[in-house]
């Protein structure tokens, strides 16, 4: 068979796939696949607003940036900034996706039964999803304001002193992290109750007859039945987490100083925020923010296999 | 819940009652903690609402509303661009709504329906994409945009939501498609439709609480999405609500009234695209989170 007829066969047998996949695949090939090449390619050259192609008034500029290899890389990694700001992105990321699973697992076991107003709670635990998050984020601004905020006053009001809530290093990364897990919550509910569900009930009450108790259930039916929901909904939330700049952006626009600046928005900054701004130098650390997620999927998904997991 | 089929009661309940019945101090303590957990969830939305209700002046006050006002809310309307940062966000928001959700559909069925080479590296690219932090996409972005004169247009912005929506929304899709059986199709290329045609006139409208879960997930996105409507997006005129209302609350102002008028206002829609929503939520995510 020739290669002519091999493609027009399968031509003949794909095209309606092919067709209805292409509008994705061209979607994400221009807007994520060119960017990428070009963001690994600026990685490598000293790229900043001073030397891109540019147009002043009626002038064009060409571009005068020069490949430099990993001088980028070689910068980043032995700068101590990009480490403190990994390490701090970790703390997040683990103490986020950590408080956000174990009070939604918490929450959707208390709903998991028959219970007065359980619809209410229902809605009202669900709350924080239906609302954006950058509305929910202003909001806690304001709560959280030093001076005149409602959490303060109603401190004042039990004797205790102001906090700085976005003022102070350590005070500014407890309270992104705690409007972080309040906005998350309501997703691992909804997730994990679904997953609740869909235990049957048979199991508990033939654990129930042979004598396990509350704890016992929990351990040998409630988990392993959710490992399946809560192993996605855990790494989707990881990645969502580590990557999560509105929180942080608009909270605290990572002060005081930078000390709640995560990788991402660490990389915005260098290049909308910062003047002038280093493109070449944003672009090597959103390589390396790629690299580190893929590491992290990778090695999760070899830990999930080893369980006997499919996915 | 107790389900009945043709008049026959699920032989369950017998045995969940008797676990089900708590002693009295635990049920006191689970609604206790039920009902903490629900204050700490709708008290800040709540006090926004409070607050946008209060004069200027009084938004920091602690009691509940003492002057009841609708002034931030005229303020808002008519003496900042509010309303066309609103219009800029539907024009974005609905085409990226409406063109998400039938791109993912089509994907997700493809996905779903067909093996057809190229399908395996697309399901990865699909789940790939979900991972690609904002930093590393942005500036390149911002230079195609540029170059093709799509900055500050809401095309722009759209395309860039695709991106963003479509592959976790194709993903969910196909977790759909999967639970639709296949003869269906079958029946329809029985009656001669082609495979567009039974996915048009049979498969989609079966698939309605998928699309409503694609659809509300989109539009949350879309809705709420900070950081490319912040650099993508300048000029009073050109900003969606994301971006506008940043400009209440900055370094140089603190016009907190309007702000909170403002964030109702936004928030509104969404919460009644969520209600609208919320009842397949649950399926819609467990279909798509557990099969994969």
């Amino acid at each position: 068979m020739t290669l002519a007829v091999r493609v027009r066969r399968a031509l003949g047998t794909h095209w309606y796939a092919w067709t209805m996949v292409a509008p994705v695949v061209l979607v994400i090939g221009v807007i994520i696949g060119y960017p990428l090449v070009r963001g690994v390619f600026l990685s490598l050259t000293d790229a900043n607003e001073a030397n891109v192609e540019r147009n002043i008034g009626v002038n064009h500029l060409p571009a005068t940036y020069k490949f430099t290899g990993l001088d980028n890389y070689k910068a980043v990694l032995t700068d101590g900034v990009f480490w403190d700001r990994l390490g701090w992105t970790v703390v997040w990321t683990v103490g986020c996706v950590g408080l956000t699973f174990l009070i939604g697992l918490t929450l959707a076991n208390m709903l998991n039964r028959t219970l007065r107003g359980r619809t209410f709670y229902r809605l009202a635990l669900i709350l924080p999803w239906a609302i954006p998050a950058f509305i929910s984020v202003f909001t806690w601004r304001m709560l959280y304001n030093e001076k005149n905020g409602i959490l303060n006053k109603l401190l004042a009001g039990g004797g205790i002193d102001a906090v700085p809530w976005l003022n102070d290093p350590t005070w500014a990364k407890l309270s992104v992290i705690a409007v972080n897990v309040w906005l998350g919550v309501p997703f691992m509910l909804v997730a994990l109750l679904g997953g609740l569900t869909s235990i049957p009930g048979e199991l508990y009450e033939a654990a129930e007859m042979d004598g396990a108790g509350p704890w016992q259930r929990f351990r040998n039916i409630t988990m392993p039945g959710l490992r399946a929901v809560s192993s996605t909904v855990i790494l989707l939330s990881t990645i969502w987490t580590f990557n999560m700049f509105p929180v942080i952006f608009l909270l605290t626009r990572g002060g005081p100083g930078d000390a709640t600046e995560i990788l991402v928005t660490y990389a915005y900054r260098l290049s909308f925020v910062d003047s002038p701004r280093n493109f070449s130098e944003s672009a090597a650390w959103g390589v390396l923010i790629l690299v580190l997620l893929s590491v992290v999927a990778v090695v999760y998904r070899r830990a999930l296999r080893k369980q006997g997991e499919v996915w | 819940m107790t389900r009945k089929h043709n008049g026959r009661v699920r032989p369950a309940p017998a045995g969940t009652r008797k676990r089900n019945q708590r002693s009295r101090p635990a049920s006191v303590g689970l609604h206790v903690a039920l009902i903490i957990a629900a204050v700490v969830a709708v008290f800040p939305p709540l006090w926004l609402l409070i607050t946008s209700f209060k004069p200027r002046n009084d938004a920091f006050s602690t009691g509940v509303v003492t002057h009841f006002t609708f002034a931030n809310y005229t303020h808002v309307l008519a003496d900042t661009e509010f309303l066309t940062w609103f219009k800029n966000s539907v024009v974005v928001v609905g085409l990226t709504t409406v063109l998400g959700v039938f791109i993912a559909a089509t994907t997700g069925y493809a996905v779903s329906r067909f093996r057809f080479p190229g399908m395996r590296p697309l399901m990865w690219l699909l789940l790939i994409t979900q991972m690609f932090p904002v930093a590393v996409l942005i500036v390149p972005l911002y230079n195609l945009l540029a170059s093709l004169g799509l900055l500050n247009q809401p095309a722009g912005l759209v395309i860039t939501y695709l991106t963003i929506a479509v592959p976790f929304c194709a993903w969910m899709m196909k977790g759909y498609f999967d639970t639709i059986p296949v003869e269906i199709d079958e029946s329809g290329r029985v009656d001669g439709l082609n495979p567009f045609g039974t996915f048009w006139r049979l498969v989609l409208p079966l698939a309605r609480p998928g699309l409503a879960v694609t659809g509300f997930y989109t539009f949350v996105t879309a809705w709420a999405e900070v950081a490319y409507a912040s650099a993508f997006m300048t000029g009073e005129e050109n900003l969606t609500l994301a971006g506008g209302l940043q400009t209440f609350v900055n370094q140089y102002t603190n016009d907190w009234g309007s702000m909170t008028a403002a964030a109702v206002i936004i928030a509104v829609p969404a919460a009644l695209v969520f209600a609208f929503a919320q009842r397949h939520l649950v399926a819609g995510l467990t279909a798509g989170t557990t099969k994969g």
